[in-house]
């Protein structure tokens, strides 16, 4: 789960990260009478999607006066924001976060993920923070300083310590960039995130160490421990499609292809796409009807298939095996019937009951295409696709 | 023989009394040696009572003590998992594959960490898997027993029904399988493709390996280099990793994208596979007949 940079901020101060004075804001008249409560010269304007990368898509923009305050605060509100992290369609605009400017000296980077290797915490840090970390990473990898956190100890001072300092930071300011780096680290563990990111963490004229973003995702499946941060889901930012999957314990991922896809399993959901793609279209979706597909379910991924408008034809691919190709035959029919089906339609199975789940197939009489496996099932909806 | 279980495994199920433990239990029960290998269960409330004429013990300590069980299988809910799986490392048992799907991450590191700290001996399969079965001798997990047939093939695979899918294709070619070993696909999880794939290399009984795998991060290729620069006793392995068309997907932030170093896609990890000597295919609906090509 995401949540935006102002809920992020909290978190970290929560931590005792030190941010911005700053306050979420819907309208423009909120935002102007913020930037006024705030004080002082210069304000941020600044988009909350739930995307990195806004600064460069004009997401970000520092304002000197109320009338730059209300003028960007227009500007970005309610825009389609696009950057590399939002997929070509962009992200529309909701909320602002207005806060106070700071005195940049150096922009630092940190972030924390779980490493699959060393199944451990691994905090990165470097000098070269900023909307570029990322070209940074590619071609000097040397200037990534890595630790990886026992999960016993927590981040240790020394190891806070040698980061702070080889990342550039005076040693006036080290005691407070220790600081930060335990608190990260807290705030990543103690809320089970999978992301914990500030990019930039700025040293100000001043010496102080500062959270200019921040960006946490959270473990999905660590969320029935976390009321405060399921709280904080942005149902807006989440495709609507695949919030009504869910719904119905589905797991469904829009695409940008015409072939629905219904398939049991993630491995085989993403091998029936690829067998799709190798056969010249594209998968309209990624879903998983999961181990126990009922009729209802079924019904339910058919349905949200067909409301993509893009749609011109469906792949069914079941394994059977705990559940049967029979149950999920009569569940592919009533389905069909009940959303009046009018693209071709092919269904592959095997497993459990195959000849029984077939022969259903082909006494309802309905127009169902049958495949014998994963590459015949592919070419014959391409094929009905594409009006061959 | 076989890799990991065969017919002479003694089993514990923890989670026996839920509705998917119970299932899944006397589904096991019934394939093969299953009545022989399936010979406790644990619930710490319902010692003394029994499931299908397995006896239930308080702990899993108290089932080996009873029983000499030496394997366990675990179905307990994703809050209380990781607190089976140390159980089951506690009781020093060889063996412990955990179905559960869904354990926080953070569960995991931890319970990792306290394993290597313990010098643990134990070996953990999973979590989020459909387990191992040696064909004909035993199936621990919910993998259909029926599509298997006992033979020379090794199979190992992080995605469930994807394995079901590689067996099939084995069975419908009357190549039958030494062991099939589902590794799940959970971030920080126990046994990885190359420690199977070793197991696989040394087992006298298996003659090739279809190896599979998916998008994200680097186990294929740890496994495809260790077999072009250690393996000692190479037989023919051949790989499909699924996720070719996977969109790279919405993100946040930049974490991601740093720690693997633009690694973990399917085209890098078919191209490691294929310049370490292992055979791949961009067409699942082939696994079996490229096996057979290699043999
Ligand atoms: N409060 C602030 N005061 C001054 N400058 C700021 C402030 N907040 C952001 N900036 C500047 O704007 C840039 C972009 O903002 P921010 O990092 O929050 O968003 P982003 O572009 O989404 O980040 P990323 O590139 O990490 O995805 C920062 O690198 C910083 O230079
Ligand atoms: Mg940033």
């Amino acid at each position: 789960m995401k949540i935006h940079e102002y809920q992020g901020k909290e978190i970290l101060r929560k931590f005792g990260v030190a941010t911005p004075r700053g306050k979420a804001c819907f309208s423009v008249d909120e935002a102007v009478r913020v930037a006024g409560e705030l004080g002082g010269k210069v304000w941020v304007v600044k988009a909350q999607i739930h995307a990195g990368g806004r600064g460069k898509g004009g997401g970000v923009k520092v304002a000197k006066s109320m009338d730059e305050v209300r003028q960007y605060a227009g500007q970005i509100l309610g825009m389609q924001l696009k950057t590399h992290q939002t997929g070509p369609e962009g992200q529309k605009v909701r909320r602002l976060l207005i806060e106070e400017g700071a005195d940049i000296k150096k922009e630092l980077y940190l972030g924390m993920v779980v490493d699959r290797v060393t199944q451990k915490v691994c905090l990165m840090a470097s000098s070269e923070g900023g909307m570029d970390i990322e070209e940074v990473a590619g071609h000097t990898p040397e200037k990534i300083h890595k630790v990886f956190v026992d999960p016993a100890k927590g981040l240790t001072d020394a190891e806070a310590d040698e980061v702070a300092r080889k990342i550039g930071v005076p040693d006036a300011s080290v005691p407070q960039a220790r600081g930060v780096l335990q608190g990260l680290y807290k705030a990543f563990w103690e809320t089970d995130a999978s992301l914990a990111e500030i990019n930039p963490l700025i040293l100000t004229g001043d010496g102080k160490v500062i959270a200019l973003d921040a960006k946490m995702n959270f473990d999905s499946n660590a969320l029935f421990r976390h009321e405060d941060i399921v709280a904080m889901r942005d149902l807006d930012e989440e495709d609507p499609a695949e919030i009504e999957a869910s719904k119905f314990d589905l797991s469904y991922i829009s695409l940008d292809g015409n072939i629905g896809c219904l398939v049991n399993g993630a491995g085989l959901a993403m091998a029936t796409m690829d067998t799709i793609k190798l056969f010249g279209a594209e998968p309209a979706n990624f879903l998983d009807v999961g181990g126990g597909a009922t009729t209802e379910k079924v019904t339910e991924a058919f349905k949200l298939m067909l409301a993509n408008p893009k749609v011109k034809g469906i792949l069914v691919n079941i394994f059977g095996g705990i559940m049967k190709c029979d149950t999920i035959a009569s569940g592919v029919v009533a389905a069909a019937r009940e959303v009046h089906l009018s693209v071709p339609l092919v269904v592959r199975m095997r497993g459990t009951n195959e000849d029984i789940g077939k022969q259903i197939l082909k006494d309802s009489g309905l127009p169902i295409i049958s495949a014998s496996d994963m590459a015949d099932a592919a070419q014959k909806i391409v094929a009905a696709v594409s009006g061959k | 023989m076989s890799i990991l279980i065969n017919k002479n495994t003694r089993v514990v199920t923890q989670g026996i009394t839920g509705k998917t433990g119970q299932f899944h239990t006397k589904m096991s029960k019934e394939y093969a040696n299953g009545a022989n290998c399936y010979v406790a269960g644990v619930n710490p409330k319902k010692a003394g009572e029994s499931y299908e004429g397995i006896p239930i013990f308080a702990s899993v300590k108290e089932a080996k003590k009873q029983t000499g069980v030496n394997t366990s299988v675990i179905y307990v809910p994703p809050p209380f998992a990781a607190a089976a799986i140390w159980e089951a490392v506690e009781a020093e048992l060889d063996l412990v594959i955990c179905i559960t799907e869904g354990i926080p991450v953070r569960d995991m590191v931890e319970v990792k960490d306290r394993m290597r700290k313990a010098g643990s001996k134990t070996i953990l399969c999973g979590p989020n898997c459909p387990g191992i079965i040696t064909p004909d001798e035993i199936k621990i997990g919910i993998m259909p027993g029926h599509i298997h047939m006992k033979g020379r093939i090794g199979v190992v695979s992080r995605s469930g029904t994807l394995t079901y899918e590689a067996v099939g294709q084995l069975s419908d070619l009357r190549l039958g399988q030494s062991t099939a070993v589902g590794i799940g696909g959970d971030p920080v999880n126990g046994l990885k493709h190359k420690e199977v794939l070793e197991l696989f290399m040394n087992d006298p009984d298996t003659d090739a390996v279809i190896m599979i795998g998916e998008i994200g991060g680097s186990d294929e290729e740890a496994a495809a280099e260790w077999y072009a620069k250690e393996c000692q006793n190479k037989k023919p392995v051949v790989g499909f990793i699924a996720g070719v068309t996977a969109p790279p997907g919405k993100r946040m932030g930049h974490a991601g994208a740093i720690i693997s170093g633009g690694k973990g896609t399917a085209q890098e990890k078919l191209a490691v596979m294929e310049a370490c000597g292992i055979r791949t295919t961009k067409n699942p609906a082939e696994m079996g007949k490229l096996l057979k090509s290699v043999l």
